[in-house]
């Protein structure tokens, strides 16, 4: 019989995930395995991570696995890449990470054009430390630190990270997708992967902004947070590519 | 071998090149800029790399990731630069990773004063992060001795896979004077000392030898604190200190860096004078050389004399434990970018007795 799916091997046989039920950072860290294997690459990879719920994947990657500290994933990556300079270096951050204590740190690195890959996983909130605003959470939405919810008046508005990173002239690569349907979880996985060659043929610095949802800590159960992400993640964040010079670098 | 004349900071950069240091990140501060700007310049010579960070934070943790590839890599500042590193610094003493860094102190605290000063002796020796990790700290007094401290820094910080601080202050960093160069590392050695290390570092592995590098975690951390604090025991043997003119002295003058260099010299002075003074000078004060205090003669020593570029004086604490009440202890301070002079050392070492 023709085998049409199988588990990564980018991920451990054993591992158990500690991801809650609806979390979609369990299916981001399964793409990736799937597009480092395919790109023949296990062994060659190191990720970097930052800190946030993702940090409970670093035991079960199959391959070298680095923490930084909060925020500081693009500072570790370009020490890693900039000395492993055959290596596939990626960083995975989330919204709090990237956005918020690490915004200096992602906009330099990707100033400058860094040849590594952000993953960068936007759910709206602060998941690992119990639901906190993030720069990226909703008007109107709740956070423990908004009860009432975001205020602009007083919070600002949601911060756009691919859009803000689109100013910058460096950048070979930025899109935004989503996991919340099949065929989003496809266009995710041909983003990694496009964002990988990329590195790997030397275009600098990609970003693939994932939007997520995180059931636990917007009070809903998994299928009404894909109804929320759906309607109100992807009106404020519409998923499209918002940069890509890969192709105009072939062209010449 | 050849002598040659250099500035502070730039022998410091020279020193950590030929020891075989190919990763340096850094972010401008008065009094040490000459150190990322000399790497800038030699780095791209012998194949390495320098990254002017966007900030102290930044910098730290590139050098954070550029050694957890096995190369050897620096970073340098000054006093409320080297704050914004702590975290970074913590970091590398909790996963373990080799780093070297150099804080050229100037006063302090806040932005301080962009003049020397030793400000910085607390956060060097007891908390440069949260977390209470020790490293090795150098106290080089000259040129000569902050090249060679630096050279050895490396070598330290791989045996031990832990940060090494090398403590120095704006007049070393500044100054120029004749230094004898350590010999250049061959390119075949520092390749070798970067894939001996390949099975821990981030080089890429298979699954089953896959590199995971925690700076901490869910389980295991009071192992992981016992294992450092075993290995900081291990340190005595690696004490560094000058013990000048102390066996028949009767006044004990105690001083690192800079003030350990002008108090050597008010002891000549006072020699000549007819006091019978010593110096205790630690080259490293972490671990402190308190052995040197228990061996001195306290049946003939009357007083000891701290002097240090800090207000409020932070070396005399050490010197406190070491001395346990054997003599009157005395502290001789400037700071705010006041340098400390001979006369003011002989002025406080006169009114001792
Ligand atoms: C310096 C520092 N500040 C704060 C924290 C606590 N902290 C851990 S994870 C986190 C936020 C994570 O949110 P995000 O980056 O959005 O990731 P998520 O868990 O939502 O995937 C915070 C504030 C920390 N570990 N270090
Ligand atoms: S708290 Fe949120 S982000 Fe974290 S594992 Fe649970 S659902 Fe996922
Ligand atoms: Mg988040």
């Amino acid at each position: 019989m023709e085998q049409v799916y199988k588990r990564t091997k980018g991920i451990r046989d054993d591992m158990v995930s500690g991801f809650c039920p609806g979390c979609m950072h369990g299916t981001v860290f399964k793409l990736i395995g799937e597009v480092l294997e395919e790109l023949d690459i296990l062994e060659k990879t190191v990720t970097v991570q930052g800190v946030g719920c993702c940090g409970l994947a670093m035991e079960y990657v199959t391959y070298d696995c680095t923490t930084s500290p909060h925020g500081r994933a693009c500072a570790v990556a370009t020490g890693v890449k900039r000395t492993n300079p055959d290596r596939l270096v990626y960083t995975y951050q989330g919204d709090g990470d990237l956005a918020s204590i690490g915004l200096a740190e992602t906009m330099s690195a990707a100033n400058r054009g860094e040849n590594f890959t952000v993953i960068f996983v936007n759910n709206g909130i602060y998941g690992m430390t119990g639901g906190q605003m993030a720069p990226t959470t909703l008007i109107g939405m709740k956070a423990t630190t908004a009860p009432a919810g975001r205020d602009p008046k007083v919070h600002g508005y949601p911060m756009h990270m691919c859009e803000i990173l689109n100013q910058l002239t460096a950048p070979c690569y930025l899109e935004r997708t989503s996991c919340n349907t099949p065929a989003n979880v496809r266009k995710t996985k041909k983003a990694i992967k496009k964002a990988f060659q990329n590195q790997l043929d030397g275009k600098g610095f990609s970003m693939v902004e994932i939007v997520t949802s995180c059931p636990t800590n917007w009070g809903l159960d998994p299928m009404a947070s894909l109804d929320f992400l759906e309607e109100k993640m992807l009106k404020e964040f519409p998923l499209g590519v918002i940069r890509d010079k890969s192709r105009e670098e072939e062209a010449v | 071998m050849a002598r040659k004349f250099m500035k502070g900071c730039e022998a410091i950069a020279e020193a950590a090149v030929r020891s075989g240091c190919r990763f340096f990140a850094g972010y401008p501060i008065t009094p040490q800029n000459e150190i990322p700007e000399y790497f800038a310049r030699r780095l791209p010579e012998v194949g390495g790399v320098f990254v002017q960070g966007e900030s102290e934070v930044a910098s730290i943790n590139m050098v954070y990731g550029a050694a957890q590839t096995g190369t050897r890599a620096m970073t340098s500042s000054s006093s409320c630069g080297i704050s914004l590193k702590s975290e970074g610094i913590s970091f590398c003493a909790s996963a373990r990773i080799p780093m070297v860094y150099c804080n050229v102190q100037r006063g302090g605290p806040g932005i301080g004063a962009i003049q020397p000063a030793q400000q910085d002796y607390f956060q060097a020796t007891r908390a440069s992060g949260n977390g209470g990790f020790r490293m090795l700290v150098f106290a080089p007094a000259t040129v000569q001795e902050a090249v060679d401290m630096t050279y050895e820094a490396f070598d330290y910080a791989q045996r031990d896979r832990n940060p090494v601080l090398i403590l120095a202050d704006g007049v070393l960093g500044t100054i120029m004077e004749p230094v004898e160069l350590p010999p250049m590392r061959p390119e075949e050695e520092v390749k070798a000392l970067k894939e001996a290390l390949s099975d821990w570092t981030l080089t890429g592995h298979r699954a089953e030898e896959k590199a995971l590098i925690l700076p901490g975690g869910w389980a295991g951390q009071e192992d992981r604190c016992r294992r450092n604090a075993n290995m900081y025991e291990t340190w005595g043997k690696d004490v560094q200190v000058e013990e000048y003119e102390t066996e028949d002295a009767e006044v004990i003058l105690t001083a690192y860096g800079i003030c350990g260099r002008i108090a050597r010299s008010a002891v000549r002075l006072l020699r000549k004078e007819g006091m019978k003074a010593g110096l205790i000078r630690p080259k490293t004060v972490s671990p402190y050389p308190y052995e040197s205090f228990d061996r001195l003669n306290y049946g003939k020593v009357k007083a000891i004399l701290s002097v240090e570029m800090s207000i409020p004086a932070q070396m005399v604490q050490d010197v406190e434990l070491a001395v346990k009440d054997r003599c009157r202890i005395r502290t001789c301070l400037r700071s705010g970018g006041e340098i400390m002079s001979r006369e003011d050392v002989l002025k406080a070492a006169r009114e001792l007795v």
